[in-house]
């Protein structure tokens, strides 16, 4: 715990969570003047980092599929390809 | 240092900081993955290769934050230290009633990397940072899964 912190403003805090809302897929479809409270945004911070986790598990899933069945060295060039472009 | 950068230039740095953390990221994973298409043989099982898979994605997410973040630091102990790499899920019927603020960070903290360890203000830094981790190495999984079936 750092100490030299241990004056935080509400100021400081509004904005951290503001951050957090940005990071929100929500966020998009939500006006940007729109004000959720604090409790709302933390809850759907833990529901959206679960379906992050989820996600990892399921691409994790097709990806165990997908090596099983391909060989992924032919296709290097063109993940790299991919990757780059995205 | 101003404290302002604390909090309002972390937004405009976090995206720059992005931009070589991808880049590490995708290294990372790509060569983990040949490395599991090439030890792996006809009698390893798909979960084990499955939790190879997923334990590489979260490796290259903690590599490619390094040391510089608690939650890497902390996820990075866990993978040293050849632990389960599990995250609590939340039971769809609650045990307790939400009571607002408090519960919720409980549920974040046990959530991010490292969160029990930390006060409420690095928990929120902490988590943004995380969640763009996250979805950087979800969107390349994607990425890498749409062009080998392609």
């Amino acid at each position: 715990m750092s100490s030299r912190r241990s004056r935080i403003s509400e100021e400081e805090i509004k904005e951290l969570i503001s951050n957090l809302q940005f990071l929100l897929p929500e966020s998009r479809r939500r006006q940007a003047a729109t004000r959720v409270s604090a409790a709302k945004l933390l809850k759907e911070t833990c529901n959206y980092i679960e379906s992050l986790h989820r996600e990892v598990d399921d691409l994790s899933d097709r990806l165990t599929e997908l090596l099983a069945t391909m060989d992924i060295t032919s296709a290097q060039a063109e993940i790299v390809r991919s990757l780059l472009r995205s | 240092m101003e404290s302002k950068s604390y909090t309002t230039g972390s937004r405009d740095n976090a995206n720059r900081n992005l931009e070589g953390s991808k880049t590490l990221m995708a290294s990372h994973f790509l060569r983990a993955l040949f490395r599991i298409q090439q030890t792996s043989t006809t009698r390893s099982s798909f979960a084990g290769r499955r939790r190879r898979i997923r334990r590489a994605a979260y490796a290259s997410m903690a590599y490619s934050a390094g040391t510089r973040r608690a939650w890497s630091r902390a996820l990075l102990r866990k993978l040293r230290s050849r632990a389960r790499l599990r995250f609590p899920r939340r039971l769809s019927r609650a045990a307790r009633p939400q009571r607002g603020d408090t519960d919720q960070a409980q549920v974040l903290r046990k959530l991010v990397p490292g969160g029990p360890g930390m006060d409420y203000c690095k928990l929120l830094e902490e988590t943004a940072d995380y969640i763009r981790c996250l979805t950087t190495q979800v969107r390349l999984m994607q990425t890498v899964m749409d062009s080998i079936s392609s």
